[in-house]
């Protein structure tokens, strides 16, 4: 059971994959335009990821270890068809404002990187619970920045207006060049956070294995900077 | 003639794929230090998703929609990506020496690049045909060439400029590609 609890707290305090390891960026910046929004592509993400490492933990024996990344990639792609077709089916609200967002879950590095680092190594268990505390970590970042932008470009929370009429709200933080601000200045926060715990950022640096995971999809921004690549 | 023009400037520039679809953040963030690995990115990307918009077309039109099996094309588009990118890497370290020097280690790394699963269901969603198809992505992936070389020609100067301690790194490049998502809103009066 503390396992299960370590891997909670682990997903959502310190490796939150939205705030700290700046995974899954295109999702964080393209569905944040409002609150609902975020809590809705997070949770869909959360789902995906958990049946995910599920099924990969529980084959983690069978998978033969040089073609274990079409294997997950075929894993995931399942299940993130199963939820399309379910959110078409039960919450088209949602499924039309996510929009191309959904099947691209497949492309989310977050859910191949613990597939790789996490599922494929441990019990099935202790991997459910690393997808739920990783899913709500994700969700938890998306809704933060869905409701910043959406207080300071809609005058709302939630779709209820806070703000009278005579207000005008700052329209293009619900735009694209919003989302980037928003998120320059949460990780500018990060960053004064963790420049204060200095010593504690050893633990909060990505471990190998999961920027492992995450090369291979071509979509960790910080471990191609410092490779070689660059130089 | 004219419908083609319109797609390719509305998929290049007004909807440009890194600035208001958020596609391919990443790479965007990630690989544009210099202007000479983000052109090498770039040039990756636009021969990769021309290529993958291609046979995803075709896959979609001769496999798919003959088996009534669409709902499988998140599933078969990403292992056809994911295949194609191998493919192409073999091609060229094999053939075109010099092609892949200069793209080679790119390649691995847009396998599952957001952006080409993206242009390949954006492909399907506007029942583009095949020549469509090809524009499209031709035009989806020069987008990003040109955003990731403007922001490697960006940040090469603000290296040199002195940002607060806590907006170095991530938060000024990001804070960059908003004030260069604002300048391509300019583009929507072309519409």
């Amino acid at each position: 059971m503390g396992r299960s609890l370590e891997r909670l707290y682990n997903g959502i305090v310190k490796e939150n994959p939205t705030l700290v390891l700046m995974l899954g960026m295109c999702p964080t910046l393209a569905v944040t335009t409002s609150a609902i929004n975020g809590v809705g592509m997070g949770l869909t993400t959360t789902v995906v990821l958990v049946m995910s490492n599920l099924l990969i933990s529980l084959l983690r024996k069978l998978i033969p270890d040089s073609v274990r990344i079409p294997a997950f990639i075929v894993i995931i792609a399942s299940f993130v068809t199963i939820v399309q077709l379910l959110l078409q089916a039960y919450i088209p609200g949602l499924y039309s404002a996510l929009g191309i967002y959904i099947p691209l879950i497949v492309v989310n590095c977050i859910i191949l990187g613990r597939a790789e680092a996490y599922a494929s190594k441990n019990p099935v268990i202790p991997s459910v619970f690393d997808g739920v505390g990783m899913g709500l970590g994700f969700t938890i970042g998306l809704t933060l920045i869905g409701m910043i932008r959406e207080i300071l470009g809609a005058g709302s929370i939630f779709g209820f207006r806070f703000l009278p009429e005579s207000i005008k709200p700052l329209t293009i933080f619900i735009l694209a060049p919003g989302a980037f601000f928003v998120l320059a200045v949460l990780t500018a926060v990060m960053n004064k956070v963790k420049d204060r715990s200095q010593n504690d950022s050893a633990g909060i640096q990505c471990s190998d294995e999961m920027c492992k995971g995450c090369i291979n999809t071509g979509c960790k921004g910080r471990i191609i900077e410092g490779s070689d690549i660059d130089g | 003639m004219g419908k083609l023009l319109t797609i390719a400037i509305g998929s290049a520039f007004i909807n440009n794929v890194v600035l208001s679809q958020f596609l391919g953040i990443c790479p965007f963030l990630g690989v544009s230090k210099k202007i000479k690995t983000a052109a090498g990115m770039g040039s990756a990307v636009v021969f990769v998703i021309t290529l993958a918009s291609a046979v995803t077309s075709l896959i979609y039109k001769f496999l798919l929609v003959p088996f009534n099996i669409t709902y499988l094309q998140t599933i078969v588009f990403i292992l056809v990506i994911a295949a194609l990118v191998q493919f192409v890497e073999m091609f060229l370290k094999k053939k075109v020496k010099s092609l892949y020097n200069a793209l080679g280690v790119y390649l691995p790394l847009i396998t599952t690049n957001c952006a080409v699963l993206g242009v390949a269901l954006k492909n399907v969603q506007n029942d583009y045909g095949f020549l469509e198809s090809v524009v499209n992505g031709f035009a989806v992936s020069v987008g990003f060439l040109v955003a990731i070389v403007i922001m490697a020609g960006i940040r090469e100067k603000i290296k040199y400029n002195d940002i607060p301690k806590a907006f170095r790194g991530t938060p000024i490049v990001l804070v960059t590609a908003g004030l260069m998502a604002i300048a391509f809103f300019g583009f929507s009066g072309l519409k």
